[in-house]
């Protein structure tokens, strides 16, 4: 090989492995840290775009929940989570194993997904995920979404929850 | 003031895919281009010394789109990349070998432990559903490691080579037991220290401005020195031990934040350094050629000269800025140039440019362990991926370190580059854990996940935010002391890709004050943060300890004027963390 192609194929190697460096931190800064910092005053920007702009549709259940009589927590009285309290927000409540619940049960009884709890029209509404044991409330077995009146045990495999004013 | 709204991360799986394509190029590249400087033709064998390779990354690939599907994008390709080049380099120091005679047919020992090393991988992501799992036996990963540790010791199937007994010797193959007693203890000091942040955390006597930890809390930390100063002695190994006292004061820094805990660790070394340099002659023969490297006498002296080291040296001299190119230098007349010293071979035959990449290349490794360690949830994953990612560091730094004479040469392996199949089987492993802990890191909030609710709260409380839409993608978080390592009770949701739904208030019976407890001191840091506005926080020292005892004086008030701490309220302890029934925020 004449010392030209040699050349060009030292070099041209080095610029194949800085290719991938770079490369890979093309991908990886998109998320190197994961956040975004932004200027506080950007923060209440936002905010005024959201209250100029509260996003078409109903306010969301700050409204509701606010409302005399409607449930702020939830409550765990039995199982290994005894005690526990989650305030309750907007959002719906995943129950299960999965990691990614927001109560985590370590439960053999309960399923990785196994129920919801989420408001709807102002009240509190559980909702059997398929699980394998079934969710009760009270005595019932829990079918479809079923409303969830204050201070009705619901039953999740070892651990039972209920709302709380 | 700055608040931190975190991103989304992206699965990143056909980023991976595109990386892994140029990743594989590299080592293909090297193979052929070794082959036509040598002997002016492509190797023979080069469709089935590279396939293999790349048929089994792109095996762990697909299998991590399938259990993994959001680890990670960067780690497969960098650690194929530096797979394959190490490959291409150790099959080009095997020519000259051979044609001296000498020992060869490294490359095809080394493709084997790559095939196990890879199948091992795979095998790892498929059976490993959640890094947690690792947590259950904490104390019987500590008893195999040590006996893993011990098992050079052990007559008959204890081997020792050039002074240091690390090997076993069974059925002809040779195997480094300390390599897989590393991947143990750190799932033993993860789970260990899990339990422990509390008590090691507290702080004892001031000294110079220093936290010093409390005296009852030395003891581990003593234990851990007396073991490493025990391999030392016994196995006489300066790298591995430095590599498991450094490992266990890594993670306890990770564990803790405190820096006193380093410097009693660099503390602790200096005694033991100083310690073995006077008594091992070997240690001392090593800061003999560290020192007086180009000494004629220390140079010709056999054994323990510094020939090996020179010659190192001569040869990434002999590199320069863009190396001879593959397979136009001499990297074979240093003695174990395809192992300890892969790294001058790289250098002289890829210069300084090209060592630069493959150490860019370890460094992007490091930092995506650390960023798993920083996003995933759980403590003991968090320790357990910033201890892996440090081992990776720590090992390159000490190679390259004492290849480029910047501390005593110590016998430690370039990690998936070196010649040696216990390292690379054990270092597939770790990056396979580290891959599952990136997967639960990334992994996207469940369906129907909102925003934080107690930060919008928070927010409004102090007049300072309108409620947003609950389908916010990208909640603000307000501003809080921000633990480097997204520890849960400092950092309510550092990661990005989950959500809580509703906040925890408080945990346990036990502590049933703390939930307005809390809210009431934090209520008033908030405050002090945003500084604008008086928080009323009349309703909130009421009877506070109740959290079971509902009654709407307690909650309405603190609802409506400070909800702000509710987030944190986990930090009651760290306990609730590492309560296997653990509640996730999420």
């Amino acid at each position: 090989m004449s010392e030209l192609v040699v050349t060009l194929i030292r070099l041209g190697y080095l610029v194949l492995l800085w290719l991938l460096v770079l490369a890979a931190i093309g991908v990886l800064r998109r998320d190197i840290s994961g956040t975004r910092v932004l200027a506080r005053g950007s923060l209440t920007g936002r905010s005024a775009q959201a209250k100029a702009a509260p996003d078409g549709g109903a306010p969301p259940g700050r409204g509701s929940r606010g409302k005399r009589g409607a449930p702020t927590r939830l409550v765990v009285t039995a199982g290994p989570l005894n005690g526990t309290t989650l305030r309750l927000g907007e959002n719906s409540i995943l129950l299960g194993r999965a990691p990614s619940s927001t109560l985590v049960l370590d439960d053999d009884y309960s399923s990785t997904r196994h129920a919801r709890i989420f408001p709807s029209e102002g009240g509190w509404y559980v909702e059997d995920l398929g699980s394998t044991n079934g969710t009760w409330l009270g005595t019932a077995q829990v079918e479809g979404p079923t409303p969830v009146p204050v201070g009705t045990p619901i039953r999740v495999g070892q651990t039972v929850i209920e709302l709380r004013r | 003031m700055a608040t931190v709204a975190p991103t989304r991360p992206r699965a990143g799986r056909n980023s991976e895919l595109g990386l892994l394509a140029i990743a594989l190029a590299v080592g293909v590249a090297a193979y052929a281009i070794v082959g036509l400087n040598l002997d002016g033709a492509i190797p023979g064998d080069l469709v089935r010394h590279v396939g293999i390779l790349i048929g089994l990354t792109v095996v762990l690939h697909l299998v991590m789109r399938w259990r993994a599907p959001n680890a990670d994008p960067v780690m497969l390709p960098v650690v194929a990349g530096l797979n394959g080049l190490g490959l291409a380099m150790i099959f080009r120091i095997d020519q000259p070998l051979a044609a001296r005679g000498l020992t060869s047919g490294f490359a095809e020992r080394q493709l084997m432990w790559t095939i196990l090393g890879i199948v091992l991988a795979i095998g790892v992501l498929v059976l490993l559903r959640d890094h947690r799992t690792l947590r259950r036996y904490p104390f019987l990963a500590m008893v195999a490691g040590l006996l893993l540790l011990c098992l050079p010791m052990v007559p008959f199937i204890g081997q020792t080579i050039n002074g240091a007994r690390l090997w076993i010797n069974v059925a002809g193959f040779s195997f480094q037991p300390a390599e897989v007693a590393k991947i143990l203890l750190a799932i033993f000091f993860a789970g260990y220290f899990v339990n422990r942040r509390d008590a090691l955390t507290l702080a004892g006597n001031k000294l110079l401005g220093l936290n010093l930890p409390r005296f009852a809390d030395l003891a581990p930390i003593v234990v851990v020195w007396l073991v490493s100063v025990g391999v030392l002695v016994l196995e006489r190994d300066l790298g591995t031990s430095l590599l498991f006292f450094g490992l266990f004061v890594a993670m306890l820094y990770v564990a803790t934040e405190k820096v006193s805990w380093i410097i009693i660790g660099l503390l602790l070394v200096g005694i033991g350094v100083v310690f073995a340099y006077s008594t091992f002659d070997y240690v001392a023969a090593r800061f003999d050629v560290w020192l007086n490297a180009l000494d004629s006498e220390i140079y010709n002296r056999d054994p323990g000269g510094s020939g090996q080291l020179v010659r190192g040296l001569f040869g990434l001299a002999a590199g320069g800025l863009m190396g001879t190119g593959l397979g136009l230098g001499h990297p074979d007349l240093v003695p174990y140039a395809n192992s300890d010293f892969i790294v001058a071979s790289l250098g002289e035959e890829l210069g300084l440019t090209g060592l630069v990449a493959i150490l860019m290349l370890y460094l992007v490794l490091a930092q995506r362990g650390l960023r798993a360690a920083i996003g995933v949830r759980d403590g003991f994953g968090k320790l357990l991926a910033s201890g892996f990612a440090f081992v990776i560091a720590f090992q390159v730094f000490v190679v390259v370190g004492g290849v480029t004479r910047l501390i005593p040469l110590t016998g430690l392996t370039m990690p998936f580059m070196a010649a040696g199949g216990s390292s690379l089987i054990a270092n597939w492993i770790i990056i396979a854990i580290l891959l599952r802990i990136s997967d639960a890191a990334r992994r996207p909030a469940p369906a129907g996940a909102g925003s934080v609710v107690g930060n919008e709260t928070a927010l409004i409380a102090l007049g300072d935010l309108a409620p947003e839409p609950p389908s916010a993608s990208t909640p603000t978080t307000p501003p809080a002391r921000q633990s480097a390592f997204g520890w849960d009770n400092d950092d309510p949701e550092p990661d990005t890709t989950s959500h809580s739904q509703t906040e925890l208030i408080g945990h346990r019976e036990e502590h049933p004050t703390n939930a307005v407890g809390h809210e009431s001191d934090r209520a008033q840091d908030t405050g002090d943060i945003r500084g604008d506005v008086e928080v009323p926080r009349a309703g909130l020292d009421g009877p506070g300890g109740t959290e079971r005892g509902t009654s709407e004086g307690v909650v309405g008030p603190a609802r409506g004027t400070s909800t702000a701490p509710e987030q944190d309220s986990a930090e009651d302890g760290f306990g609730d963390d590492d309560n296997p029934t653990e509640v996730v925020k999420r």
